[in-house]
């Protein structure tokens, strides 16, 4: 007799396996500098030209009188929380495209690791990731332009949290669309987010929006998070409603990033995706 | 969602076959709607401690049938049983009692061996994982390139360091497709060597997809034929060989792969009903 034999199975869900996952992506990370440089160049490189955007139209709008010129560093604020969204959609594709390029999955998922373990280490790894992209770029943004985004206080948790929750969403349904369509769908990990600017009012109020857009615009988090950004910048009040809808909204979009992830997942092994994965 | 198996169903496994199939069958769609029947209502019973070699041409349905053993792949009909646990209900409740190799999957290229074989030892829940590593290391020899990205290694290390992976966990089941597959002679002949120990040593069931026919001569109990999707015949390779009233196993694969459809067909008729 094996000595395993007759054994009670282990625990459905193993934080171990999430760690070992976690640890497979750190060292993939850490073994190329460019790669952590490259995670907070993008960020520190946007957070500067609107920067000086934002002191441009502060100081040519009469001297205070300004949209802008009311709410200092609303620009900086603003691309420093789209950069959350972006990056932690990102974080969770490009963990989920390495296995792609190593040909990997076939290994992982003979081991005893589950789909739910894989993914929580996929969200695991784009919190690191968003973190080391985002936190060099706000903390440059004090000296450069006199304004902390940690002045928000802890609203800012809130509009963090959501944003990279919509960002994992996504990143499921780009991960669900390349176990689908194969690495011809590689590309939609760096432009689908994009789809996702305009209505979600990142940079402008949603009354901007013609009125037929504006339903859509309240139908993600993320504008929900960008007005209440706003309000608490101009006017030093949080808005509960907008953050009650961005949560809620939030809960919609990540059981449904789970459901068609774990669909794609089922088919993949319907189809042995996951053995010829790869380019 | 699966469940927990029961206590009576795990005492039950304890004295099934390391591997029961039964009308395992896997068709693939085709853009002309036709599908492909790529295994076709294969049953197997691979006997605990046992190696068995599956053969056949390529497109034979090797890959598949292994796939589909291990999980990765979903038959369209038929069942699977390893180690007694039934793979469609409760599939991770044996996934740590077994594992595969194969030259076909690759390990993450720009981690070391070190860093590859530590995330999987995590995988598979050991203890003291940098003890595991480091033994494994030293039998199969892989010390001198430990810190090395595993895709810069020569092929014959690349199948060691796979090889320690699939070792990893001590599996009482191993899978191994075309384990030898591009190595030059001493570096096959030193894995087939170290395969018979570990299955002296551990009593582990191993079973082997090869174009080898020396490898499957030296290495198997029992030998798996498989053409279009088929079992076509089945024995030991001296039963196979006498059967074919041939010298060589190599000779009796060219016989099953050149046979018309409707003798091979006959043949697997006839095995069924015995």
């Amino acid at each position: 007799m094996q000595p395993n034999e007759g054994a009670v199975p282990r625990a459905d869900f193993s934080l171990r396996r999430v760690g070992a996952m976690v640890l497979r992506y750190w060292y993939l990370l850490r073994g190329s500098w460019p790669r952590i440089l490259e995670l907070a160049y993008w960020p520190t490189m946007q957070m500067i030209l609107w920067g000086y955007i934002n002191q441009f139209m502060a100081s040519s709008s009469g001297g205070g009188s300004g949209w802008v010129a009311q709410g200092a560093g609303v620009l900086v604020s603003a691309v420093l929380l789209w950069d959350v969204l972006f990056r932690g959609q990102l974080g969770v594709s490009i963990s989920f495209l390495e296995e792609m390029w190593s040909r990997n999955l076939g290994h992982l998922f003979v081991s005893p690791l589950r789909p739910g373990e894989w993914v929580t280490a996929l969200m695991t790894m784009s919190l690191l990731r968003t973190l080391i992209g985002v936190l060099p770029a706000a903390g440059l943004a004090i000296p450069f332009f006199g304004y902390s985004v940690f002045a928000l206080g802890l609203p800012l948790a809130a509009f963090f949290a959501n944003l990279i929750v919509l960002g994992w969403s996504l990143g499921l349904l780009i991960v669900a669309l390349i176990l689908r369509y194969g690495m011809g769908a590689e590309g939609l990990a760096w432009i689908v987010v994009f789809m996702l600017a305009p209505v979600s009012a990142v940079y402008y109020p949603v009354s901007v929006l013609p009125a037929w857009l504006q339903p859509v615009a309240l139908a993600l988090p993320s504008a929900h998070v960008f007005e209440g950004m706003r309000a608490l910048v101009f006017d030093g009040t949080l808005r509960w409603d907008h953050l009650a809808w961005a949560v809620g909204l939030n809960m919609v979009y990540m059981a449904g990033g789970i459901a068609v992830f774990l669909y794609a997942f089922h088919q993949a092994r319907v189809r042995g995706a996951l053995l010829q994965s790869g380019e | 969602m699966t469940s927990r198996p029961s206590a009576a169903a795990l005492s039950a496994a304890a004295q099934s076959p390391a591997i029961r199939a039964d009308g395992l069958t896997k068709r693939f769609p085709t853009p002309d709607g036709r599908g492909v029947t790529a295994v076709d209502a294969i049953s197997v019973t691979v006997p605990r401690g046992s190696v068995t070699g599956l053969l056949g041409g390529n497109g034979a349905g090797k890959t598949t049938t292994i796939s589909m053993l291990l999980g990765l792949l979903l038959p369209t009909a038929g069942t699977v049983e390893i180690l007694g646990v039934d793979m469609a209900r409760h599939r991770h409740a044996v996934l740590p009692r077994m594992n595969f190799s194969s030259p076909y999957v690759e390990l993450p290229h720009r981690l070391t061996v070190r860093e590859n074989l530590t995330v999987y030892a995590h995988l598979y829940g050991l203890t003291c994982v940098k003890k595991r590593v480091q033994d494994l290391a030293e039998h199969l020899d892989l010390s001198r390139f430990l810190d090395r990205p595993s895709g810069g290694l020569s092929a014959g290390q690349k199948t060691r360091v796979a090889l320690a992976k699939a070792l990893l966990n001590d599996p009482e089941l191993l899978l191994l497709d075309e384990p030898t597959a591009s190595l030059d002679p001493d570096t096959a002949d030193w894995i087939r060597t170290y395969l018979e120990r570990y299955r002296l040593r551990t009593g582990a069931t191993i079973l082997l997809a090869s174009h080898n026919m020396l490898e499957v001569e030296r290495l198997c109990d029992g030998v798996l034929m498989m053409r279009q999707g088929r079992i076509v015949d089945r024995g030991a390779p001296s039963a196979l060989l006498a059967r074919y009233g041939r010298q060589t196993l190599e000779e009796v694969f060219l016989d099953i792969a050149r046979a018309p459809d409707d003798r091979i067909l006959a043949g697997e008729a006839a095995d069924a009903a015995e």
